[in-house]
């Protein structure tokens, strides 16, 4: 895809990106977030959340497996824009579900595995917003930045098994999530393990030689 | 700004007693009404969730066991519902209950009693006058109502049944049919939902068995023909839908203790000091409240029921 393509497409995405939270304000408004809006709010924040970190780490499957380089290109907006609906599931619970009631959010987090999972996987998303600017990657160097970035595998993770943890009895939609996060790093585990193989036989002529 | 004010329900829209007299006919005509959804008033909004039909109305007198607190609306109690055998999502019993018929009922009674019989609902509608009873219900989530509930006491029907001197419990069983609970064709919990009760606690005078709210039958989502509520304990004591009540000698299993032993016990009754696993139970939100408060040992209802509980270890028997 050209230059102006991807540009287009990045602000149609972009404005794609604002829909969830577009919908919660408009069902605010129209008063249609039931009996127990913070609940909605805090949900549906928290699944946008897993979503665009789903999304994000689909990028470079898709982009390997189709051979369409440009994919990368939307990396950062998408993983930029967990963060986002990151912070404002945080706010949500900070504010609307605990008002700043600091000394029971300490508890929570040290007491309730539920929280303690999904305040760390919103911790590790921290840097990798921070650290996602071009000057960071070449400040960092490459390697380095890659290597940081990797907590994004983490930060998924806790936030699958926060939500597994935080529901009652029905679990299907968490595992839904955990199902699509075990294929894409399983898909890393394949690359990862076909590489070293192709460096082993690189090297291996030599030594056997 | 979320929440519609409830409309009152003035003496004078009370049924007179002719009319009341006649209520056989009338709760036939209920289940009709039930079914055309369509006839119901008040579809007030495109974007409003589900409003049944209005249901008939009942006559009631008021009880000295009410609460004055603000009610939760009608609107929120009928569309904000636990009730997994039409979904697990709060907000699909609202639609799916629609399909149950609550006509006819019967209710099986069983185990230690006299003699087992079965129980016409219209019949056990007319065991005791109904009252008004307007509770707080605490749910083991974390959010609370207040809700006007109109039934009569659990222990009229516990007479009628008339159990033997064995009876130590009271277990009480839920509908079991896939067709009419769509949520039934999941394994998420075992079904039927079971419930049981101390006897002591069953015979307690506030523990009710409601047929209806807002002065109106109750609603399907909300458990009719037939539930059980009993409003210091946690929410999910209170089961829905009775087809079956059967003493026993022993303690019976409850449905919520069986999916998650260590989450959910026999009493579950209202405790701020004793967490749930996961969460804390020390506070709630009121629905329609911004700010939540503070949970009250045995939902407030203390004064009336510690004395059930006098010298047993609660964090134990949770």
């Amino acid at each position: 895809m050209g230059n102006k393509g991807v540009i287009l497409l990045k602000v149609a995405v972009f404005l794609a990106c604002l829909g969830p939270l577009a919908s919660l304000l408009w069902r605010y408004r129209a008063d249609d977030l039931g009996a127990n809006p913070i609940e909605v709010i805090t949900r549906s924040t928290g699944s946008t959340t897993l979503v665009f970190l789903l999304l994000t780490l689909s990028i470079t499957p898709l982009r390997k497996l189709s051979r369409q380089p440009w994919l990368i290109r939307f990396r950062r907006m998408l993983g930029l824009f967990a963060f986002f609906y990151g912070c404002l599931h945080f706010t949500t619970y900070i504010w609307l579900d605990q008002f700043f009631d600091w000394a029971n959010m300490v508890k929570d987090v040290q007491k309730r595995p539920f929280i303690t999972a999904g305040f760390t996987g919103f911790v590790l998303m921290i840097p990798l917003a921070l650290t996602s600017t071009a000057w960071a990657v070449r400040t960092m160097g490459g390697r380095r930045w890659q290597w940081l970035h990797r907590l994004i595998y983490g930060s998924a993770t806790a936030g699958v098994i926060h939500f597994l943890w935080l529901v009652k009895k029905d679990i299907s939609e968490p595992l839904m999530y955990a199902g699509v996060l075990a294929v894409l790093l399983a898909y890393r585990l394949a690359a990862w393990g076909i590489s070293a193989r192709r460096e082993r036989r690189v090297h291996l002529p030599e030594s056997a030689s | 700004m979320l929440i519609k004010k409830p409309a009152d329900i003035p003496s004078s829209e009370i049924t007179d007693k002719r009319l009341y007299a006649n209520r056989r006919q009338f709760i036939l005509g209920a289940s009709a009404a039930g079914a055309a959804l369509a006839a119901g008033v008040a579809v007030r909004e495109l974007s409003s969730p589900t409003q049944a039909a209005a249901n008939e109305k009942l006559t009631f007198s008021k009880s000295q066991f009410s609460t004055s607190e603000k009610q939760t609306p009608f609107k929120d109690i009928t569309n904000y519902n636990n009730y997994y055998e039409f979904g697990t999502d709060k907000y699909s019993p609202a639609g799916e209950a629609q399909r149950l018929k609550t006509r006819p009922w019967t209710v099986k009674v069983e185990g230690e009693v006299k003699k087992p019989k079965l129980l016409d609902i219209d019949a056990i509608l007319k065991l005791a006058p109904l009252e008004e009873r307007i509770y707080r219900l605490r749910c083991v989530e974390g959010w609370s109502m207040v809700i006007p509930w109109v039934g009569f006491p659990l222990s009229a029907f516990i007479n009628q049944c008339e159990p033997t001197s064995k009876a130590k419990y009271v277990e009480l069983t839920t509908l079991y049919d896939p067709k009419q609970m769509p949520g039934q064709r999941s394994g998420v919990l075992d079904w039927p939902y079971v419930e049981g009760l101390r006897m002591d606690e069953a015979m307690h005078p506030l523990a009710i068995l409601a047929v209806g709210l807002y002065g109106e039958v109750l609603p399907n989502q909300d458990g009719a023909p037939l539930r059980l509520v009993v409003p210091w304990k946690y929410g999910f004591k209170s089961v829905k839908a009775i087809v079956k009540a059967r003493f026993t000698e022993k303690q019976p299993l409850n449905t919520w203790n069986l999916a998650a032993p260590s989450e959910y016990g026999f009493y579950s009754n209202v405790n701020p000091q004793v967490d749930h696993p996961r969460w804390s139970q020390a506070k709630e939100r009121r629905i329609g409240e911004f700010f939540k408060r503070d949970t009250l040992m045995f939902n407030g209802y203390g004064d009336q029921v510690a004395r059930l509980y006098a010298g047993m270890d609660l964090r134990k028997n949770f």
